[in-house]
């Protein structure tokens, strides 16, 4: 496992710390997490083998900052706010990949401001709305429901490692607060509906990108794959097999191949 | 004391096995399964007939609320209703308190300044005017309001209505969520600076900061009765107490399901199923719809906390639960007058509330049963109890024309059963 270090960034006039995680050597990589939080997991030491790889958690879902989500008024100054965190890590215009919510934060980031952004990654990301096939409301679905909605084999490990609590209940507790709190406060930039406009943007990005779907994905469909690879004017798409709204975590090795081999391209 | 009586309009006659069968009582209930516009305008003109049959025995207040999506109260419009009860108890020195028309929902906000200025020029000042925050199924289930941001949206909505109320000039708007050239409200309410401010909650301490701040009344809104929710308002007290605010009891609302009957036997036999109906089918709620952010973080840590050391809620354990069981536990008061009696005058001790809205239709509770306990608390339990406070403090809560009391009217009780059912 890599040693995986942490960087404090303060951006927005001072008004937003976060924290982001850095391991790895090579050229730069931004990994933005999904709506649960950011957790270093085996998908990610995989990527640090290959590149400097930076989580940044998106701002109120770092320990201890719970309000730093507040100065942080909508998408627009999210977005804006990104750039800044980037010139605080030194980082001119990296390869970026995101999943799910941060997969929308990924390409609009890369929409927003193209030169910012050299390759671009999204995992099974959110950000697109079709009537004929809802993105399923992860806040408002009763745990035991998410399970299938998250993976293709409920059973598996993946699956089971996230459903196994804590042996000890204050662990719990954190682990429920830091997830719950993450929900609400990337909840602020999808609710109610996951669609803020980003199809009006996507044709701007100019990074070359892979589009990776869960083939299983419960909670976007993978037709979503195709709307991205439409928009994009320089993507396309790969399914992964086995896998559902997580391939990092159900078949993380395929898919960190597939992330790594791109980037290296 | 202020004694109001209280209504949720619900469905009264769900099936027998609804909580089985569906997945929550608000939210996404099917209305063409369960209902049919036709019943329902039954039902509205029944909360409205109770409502009225209460002003008209000589309750202080009439109250009602505004629900979304939701088959155990669904008055969206709470201002519909008081429009109609402002009308008809004209001349008659009841209170309307609306509990009222949700903030953050409304948009622009000043539309609640305008409905509330006009309730208070048609019934002459007789406005209660409640301010609730909106619960998560509301505001961000069927309204859209992004959890995280509902309560900063209450608190710029209450500051814009209250100005709007009080401003002698047009003036602009520069708000986060609400902008406006100019506001100019017309009407203006009756009571000046403005109608009494009630602001219903749940026991969060960010409601009680906030109403403290505000001068205005805290109603603590809980469907488990005054045994648990001595905590609650001991707490809150301790809290007043330390913002060094004036204990005054009429600072505090308090509602109370309570059944009364000729005795208590009596009362078990009339009220039993509706109670039962009322616990096990009306608060079926789902509870992946109150989605993460309608918490504060520090209100979450705490829930996440009681939640650890209450191994299993009380709420898994009602199914079983009896008339003696809800009694002895005081989620409801009931029995025969004289028992009543006695437990409203401890709650209104412990609690020490001086405003108490009292929930008599009940769930299934049909029309002519809750005329009866209306009736029955008019005339055998109010006149008992309502002289609570009334020496020693002003009630500065509610409507100054209202403050002197009512006396309770068994005569137009007697006239309105004989004529009415």
């Amino acid at each position: 496992m890599a040693a995986v270090s942490e960087r404090e960034t303060t951006v927005w006039q001072g008004k937003v710390q976060s924290r982001a995680l850095v391991a790895g050597d090579g050229p730069p990589l931004v990994f933005f997490h999904g709506a649960m939080g950011l957790t270093w997991d085996p998908f990610l030491d995989a990527l640090a083998e290959s590149f400097t790889v930076y989580a940044p958690e998106h701002p109120g879902t770092t320990p201890g900052q719970p309000d730093a989500i507040k100065p942080i008024d909508n998408l627009w100054d999210l977005v804006l706010s990104y750039y800044e965190v980037f010139d605080e890590l030194g980082l001119e215009s990296p390869a970026v990949v995101g999943h799910s919510f941060g997969g929308m934060v990924a390409a609009e980031v890369a929409a927003t401001n193209p030169s910012r952004v050299s390759r671009l990654a999204l995992i099974d990301p959110v950000g697109l709305w079709r009537d004929d096939a809802p993105v399923k409301n992860w806040m408002a679905t009763a745990p035991d429901k998410l399970g299938p909605l998250l993976f293709a084999d409920p059973t598996g490990p993946a699956a089971q490692a996230m459903a196994t609590p804590p042996p000890d209940p204050e662990t719990g507790i954190q682990i429920a607060l830091r997830t719950t709190w993450s929900l609400a406060c990337t909840g602020k930039f999808v609710w109610p509906i996951p669609d803020k406009g980003l199809k009006k943007r996507l044709h701007r990005i100019t990074a070359p990108t892979l589009i990776l779907w869960g083939e299983q994905d419960g909670l976007i469909p993978p037709v979503y794959a195709g709307e991205f690879e439409n928009a994009i004017p320089d993507a396309h798409v790969e399914l992964i097999a086995g896998a559902g709204h997580l391939p990092q975590m159900e078949q993380f090795e395929q898919t960190a191949n597939a992330v790594r081999g791109f980037l290296s391209e | 004391m202020k004694i109001s009586m209280f209504h949720l309009m619900p469905h009264r006659e769900l099936p027998d096995d609804f909580e089985e069968r569906y997945h929550s009582v608000w939210v996404d209930p099917p209305f063409h399964e369960l209902a049919t516009p036709e019943r329902v305008g039954d039902y509205y003109n029944w909360t409205l007939d109770e409502l009225m049959h209460a002003a008209d025995l000589g309750f202080d207040g009439i109250c009602v609320n505004e629900h979304h999506q939701n088959a155990y109260g669904f008055m969206p419009g709470p201002n519909v209703m008081g429009g109609a009860l402002a009308r008809a108890t004209r001349g008659q020195d009841v209170a309307l308190v609306q509990m009222g028309a949700t903030l953050p929902t409304t948009n622009p906000p000043i539309r609640i300044a305008e409905e509330y200025a006009m309730l208070d020029c048609i019934s002459g000042g007789r406005l209660v005017a409640g301010m609730p925050l909106g619960t998560a199924m509301d505001a961000n289930m069927g309204y859209g309001i992004t959890p995280i941001e509902q309560r900063e949206r209450y608190y710029e909505a209450h500051d814009l209505i209250l100005k709007a109320w009080q401003s002698r000039k047009p003036f602009p708007y520069n708000g986060k969520y609400t902008q406006l050239p100019m506001v100019n409200l017309w009407p203006r309410p009756v009571q000046q600076p403005h109608p009494p401010v009630w602001v219903p909650g749940m026991g969060s301490l960010s409601t009680w900061e906030f109403a403290a701040d505000q001068g205005h009344c805290y109603c603590f809104l809980s469907y488990f009765g005054h045994a648990r929710g001595k905590a609650v308002m001991d707490s809150f007290w301790e809290f007043m107490d330390s913002k060094e605010k004036e204990l005054n009891p009429y600072r505090a609302g308090f509602l109370q399901l309570v059944a009364v009957s000729e005795t208590d036997a009596q009362a078990e036999k009339d009220y039993e199923k509706h109670i039962k109906y009322f616990f096990e089918k009306c608060l079926h709620i789902a509870p992946e719809f109150t989605p993460p952010g309608h918490q504060d973080y520090r209100s979450l840590e705490n829930n996440l906390r009681r939640m650890l050391s209450q191994q299993m809620s009380e709420q898994q354990r009602l199914s079983d639960w009896s008339f003696k069981d809800y009694v002895d536990n005081q989620y409801v008061i009931s029995g025969g007058p004289a028992s009543v009696r006695d437990q409203l005058e401890e709650l209104i001790k412990s609690l020490r509330v001086g405003n108490l809205m009292l929930l008599l239709q009940i769930g299934s509770m049909p029309h002519e049963l809750a005329m009866k306990n209306i009736e029955l608390m008019a005339t055998e339990v109010i006149p008992h109890i309502r002289h609570h406070w009334t020496d020693e403090w002003e009630n500065k809560w509610w409507p100054e024309s209202l403050r002197g009391g009512r006396q309770m009217n068994a005569e137009a009780g007697v006239a309105a059963v004989a004529g009415g059912s």
